[in-house]
């Protein structure tokens, strides 16, 4: 079996959204990420404020200074990725390198902070099995920061690329769409870090 | 052989067989409608030759017809059900002066507290017993359910009672008995490998023979 | 391997033809019509497990205590002297229901006719992201192994139930089985990211990728049907993914979601399982619901009746699916306040169920009745599903609930819709479009014989369960000795039982139907129904790509008996663009 061509007689396809499918594609995908974290998210909500006996304030617990600043170094992340498409969108590869890079490492980092903050946590003693408030507190963050580390592989992948050339003012779809997954993400942290260590 | 409800020795177990009934006779008259109107249009309606179907892309009054009735019926019946739900499984819905016993599930058997000679239940003299249930006829019982470690079912087939046993929570679970007899507490929510083997005796008293088995039971502790 | 994209200019973009290897083309292919056979092999391997485990489960209930043909097999672990343990026992009945639901019915209806159909009859040359269509596949199969292997693990497989309720299913010290839960968990977590990929394929691509012409409102039933359906798996399967989660950090790493001991709560699991629990069901069905509408429309020659209302009420099931979840929880200890709101959200969602049957109905009213294969199981499948439909109405009433709950009434009222009704559309599928698939025609006389065995031995299995119900019998018990409330219920069990063997018997009839017609059967014609959506308007099998040239659509989908056709009764979505449909009166 050759490969296919396969013509469409001048018409268009009927297209649902005035978006590319790409796009359309992440966005239902996120919807999926929307419902996971919510049953995680949700479930601590109703086993914290449904308890009998009262949990720990966050601050006598969690560093939040630091996670603070953490949380800031992410949204420094999206900035530089949505300046990494917009200069992959007029065709500035240098500035797309750069930026799509940047956004890599700034993931990196805002990992290697969690990955500290949770071997300080684990040395005071505080783990999964540490009651209620240790059980939800790493579920919902470990598995952002699976999110992350994925978004982050990506982020190295996609670096490589524009290293490579890969994106410009005609190819930037990967990148984009990276884009759209990458502000989910931090549009998470931004809600767990309200609900886990501000509240 | 049985082809329908045990018999009924709740007081509350007329409503709910009359539930039952009603939706029987409903959906029995559904039922019949329907297969006999997909068999009747099988055979009418069979291919034949020169025939043509008709082309028709639907009827928006029958749509009307056929969408409101069943809401009504349906919502009419839920509106009854919730009234009798709320008699039966309310919160606050046990009579007043119900003699109180608390039961405890376990794997794989039915633990059962009897308030002692003060005739209170919570006190330091209430005593225990190992699968056997006693209580006196026509008068409201108020079970408080409990479980050791698992998820169990508290199910009584006579008396229309079934409530989840949880762990950790505290479940009130109310009837009252018209019958006298002997019958079975069953498990009703899969619990491990015991749980086909979950049974207890339910012995339901005159109040005056429940009263002389009550002292006999305090006297041997 | 080619790949299409579709330019708003309209100008095709190819890239890379060139000829396959054996592997890339039948092993690691991205054509979603191969995916889709891959799904179909995969998924009917895992019909004939849960049969099995099926037979086993019917064997102690009518035997019990008595050893099994073949018992000498079993390990001591499971069945010693080949008389099977209650742990055994309660494996059983869990993966019966997990192969069942999880690796059978869903594949078959979503992982084999989602991927298939959609680019088919969209017309479309294939998914809008195939690699990711896939990888989709090939997640499914690891899921199934592990699920398979844990059988074979010390304590053996899952048994707290399909529905694994916690404590029970978070405890090995309570349940005896630790490593066979978590391998359980694993599987469908797997399973949950392949129907996740599946679902955010087929949502795509019907939104983005149908042909010229291919409006919402021309879509064929099948479509819509499989597109709700993925967007319900899409929203709940995730759900499913996070309770799995928690309960396997709690029998591993510590954690107390679930355990009282902590603070922890064991209704959290159940509300969460039937958050995606219930949505599930309505995946569970409303595919075959869609083909069921296809099928009696192509059999009795006449449009459907009713396509905007058929559309709106699959619309409306899958709102209303995502808020009747409580009412598995009735009884669970739950506010009763919460279970009476749930109650009228599921007296509400049987309306859109009663008006499709009532349009299955006048679908069938004043046609020319063609009694082919399919049709006869989609006509099986609409009296069978309605009593499945009508015996929900009993436990809707959570008054009543509180006797039916979890007795057999309960597992009659799931094997009526999820067998009487999702299975006999599969079958009405797979008859119907196993020429497309495979260019060759089924047996017909088998098919028919296959069909009468079925219906008959279905119900002497399934309708007497509703009796066992009713007399109180409780569900998942390794025996019924020793209840006074179920003495004299024996010769049912046997009845059943017996009956049981019949219908497994009867799907041999279909196994061998399937395989000496893939190889023997008689060469299937383009479209050997006369029927008028797309997927019947190119060869069977299409070509990689589907068509040379991609239709331009100009009709409804289902243009049987229009009365500008003269010379036959149907008109296909791609021709005579001088005919107007819907022809008005």
């Amino acid at each position: 079996m050759a490969g296919a061509v396969t013509y469409y007689a001048g018409r268009a396809p009927e297209r649902g959204l005035a978006v590319y499918t790409q796009k359309v594609g992440m966005w239902v995908f996120l919807a999926s990420e929307v419902m996971f974290f919510t049953s995680l998210i949700g479930s601590y909500i109703i086993l914290r404020f449904g308890a009998s006996e009262t949990w720990p304030l966050p601050g006598e617990v969690l560093n939040i200074p630091v996670t603070a600043i953490n949380t800031f170094i992410l949204i420094c992340s999206s900035v530089t990725m949505v300046k990494a498409f917009a200069a992959a969108e007029v065709g500035d590869k240098r500035g797309t390198r750069l930026f799509t890079l940047a956004t890599a490492l700034i993931g990196s980092t805002f990992l290697g902070v969690q990955i500290l903050e949770y071997r300080e946590l684990l040395h005071e003693g505080f783990g999964p099995s540490s009651g209620l408030y240790g059980s939800t507190f790493y579920t919902m963050t470990g598995f952002h920061g699976f999110h992350v580390f994925s978004g982050v592989c990506c982020l190295f992948w996609a670096s490589w690329k524009a290293f490579r050339g890969g994106y410009d003012n005609r190819a930037y779809k990967g990148l984009e769409v990276l884009g759209l997954y990458w502000h989910f993400v931090d549009l998470v942290w931004i809600i767990l870090f309200t609900v886990v260590y501000l509240i | 052989m049985k082809w329908s409800l045990p018999e009924n020795i709740a007081t509350y177990g007329g409503k709910i067989d009359a539930i039952f009934w009603v939706i029987t006779v409903v959906t029995g008259i559904a039922f019949v409608l329907v297969e006999i109107g997909i068999i009747w249009f099988a055979v009418k309606y069979r291919r034949r030759e020169g025939r043509r179907a008709y082309y028709t892309h639907g009827n928006k009054a029958l749509e009307v017809l056929w969408t409101s009735v069943p809401a009504l019926a349906l919502v009419a019946l839920g509106i009854y059900s919730a009234d009798v739900w709320a008699q039966i499984k309310g919160r606050d819905s046990a009579p007043a002066g119900s003699l109180m016993l608390g039961v405890r599930a376990k794997q794989f058997e039915w633990n059962v507290t009897y308030p002692g000679a003060d005739g209170t239940l919570g006190t330091s003299d209430d005593f225990v017993v190992r699968n056997q249930l006693h209580f006196p006829v026509n008068r409201p019982i108020l079970i408080q359910l409990e479980s050791e470690d698992v998820l169990h079912s508290f199910f009584i087939p006579q008396l229309r009672v079934k409530q989840d046993a949880v762990p950790g929570m505290t479940i009130p679970v109310w009837f009252e008995a018209t019958k006298t007899g002997g019958y079975q507490i069953g498990c009703a929510e899969l619990c491990g490998l015991g749980h086909y083997r979950m049974r207890a005796r339910v012995t339901i008293h005159e109040p005056d023979e429940y009263e002389r088995w009550h002292a006999e039971q305090v006297a041997s502790r | 391997m080619a790949t299409i994209v579709a330019e708003p200019t309209g100008r095709p973009v190819v890239r890379e033809p060139h000829e396959l290897s054996f592997i890339r083309k039948y092993i690691f292919s991205s054509d979603h019509k191969v995916i889709g056979i891959q799904f179909l092999f995969l998924s009917l391997f895992f019909l004939l497990a849960g049969g099995l485990l099926a037979m086993m489960i019917r064997w102690q209930l009518a035997w019990p205590g008595q050893p099994m043909p073949l018992g000498s097999l079993f390990p001591e672990t499971m069945a010693p002297d080949g008389i099977m343990l209650p742990e055994f026992y309660n494996s059983l009945v869990t993966m019966h229901g997990t192969f069942m639901i999880f690796f059978a019915v869903m594949l078959l209806l979503v992982g084999v006719f989602a991927n298939y159909l959609i680019p088919l009859q969209i017309g479309a040359p294939d998914m809008a992201f195939p690699r990711i269509n896939m990888a989709s596949f090939w997640v499914a199969v690891p899921a199934g192994l592990i699920a398979l292997a844990s059988f074979l693990v010390e304590g053996g497989a899952a048994g707290a139930g399909w529905t694994s309720y916690a404590p029970l299913s978070a405890m090995p010290e309570a349940s005896g089985v630790s490593l066979g839960q978590q391998m359980w968990i694993v599987s469908l977590v797997l399973l949950g990211l392949s129907s996740i990929l599946g679902s955010t394929n087929y949502i795509t691509t019907v939104i983005n990728m149908r042909a010229p012409g291919m409006t919402w409102m021309r879509l064929p039933l099948t479509v819509w049907a499989l597109f709700i359906t993925a967007i319900l798996a899409l929203l709940s399967m995730p759900v499913l993914t996070g309770a799995m989660i928690m309960l396997l950090f709690d029998q591993t790493i510590g954690t107390h979601f679930f355990l009282p001991a902590e603070g922890g709560q064991p209704l959290l699991w159940q509300h969460l399982f039937w958050f995606f629990g219930h949505p599930e069901v309505y995946v569970l069905i409303l595919p075959a619901m869609g083909f069921t509408s296809e099928i009696l429309a192509n059999g009795s020659r006449k449009p459907v009746f009713g396509y905007h209302a058929m559309v709106g009420a699959l619309v409306s099931i899958a709102v209303l699916g995502f808020m009747v979840w409580g009412h598995h929880m009735f009884q669970s200890g739950m506010n009763p306040l919460l279970a009476t709101s749930f109650m009228v959200s599921t007296m509400v969602i049987a309306v859109p169920s009663a008006i499709k049957t009532f349009n299955w109905m006048g679908t069938m009213w004043r046609g020319n009745l063609h009694f082919h294969t399919p049709m006869l199981f989609a006509i099986g499948f609409v009296m069978l599903f309605v009593i499945g439909g009508l015996s929900g109405i009993f436990m809707a009433s959570a008054p009543f609930d509180i006797f039916i709950h979890d007795t057999y009434f309960i597992v009659a009222h799931i094997h009526y819709v999820l067998f009487g009704g999702a299975l006999f559309g599969i079958f009405a599928a797979i008859y119907y479009w196993f020429p497309k698939m495979f260019g060759r025609m089924m047996n017909e006389k088998l098919g028919k014989v296959h069909f009468a065995l079925t219906f008959l031995f279905f119900n002497l299995v399934f309708f007497p369960m509703h009796t066992q119900g009713l007399a109180g019998m409780m569900r998942r018990l390794y025996q019924t000795t020793g209840y006074e409330h179920l003495e004299g219920l024996q010769w049912t069990h046997v009845l059943i039982t017996i009956s049981a063997f019949g219908l497994f018997l009867s799907g041999m009839l279909f196994a061998v139907n399937f395989a000496w017609s893939l190889f023997r059967g008689p060469k299937a014609p383009a479209n050997p129904w006369n029927a008028t959506t797309l997927e019947w308007q190119t060869p069977s099998p299409p070509m990689h790509g589907n068509w040379e040239e991609v239709p331009v659509v100009y009709h409804g989908p289902h243009e049987y008996s229009h009365p500008d056709v003269a010379d036959k009764d149907w008109l296909a979505q791609n021709e005579r663009p001088d005919v107007v449909s819907p022809a008005r009166p």
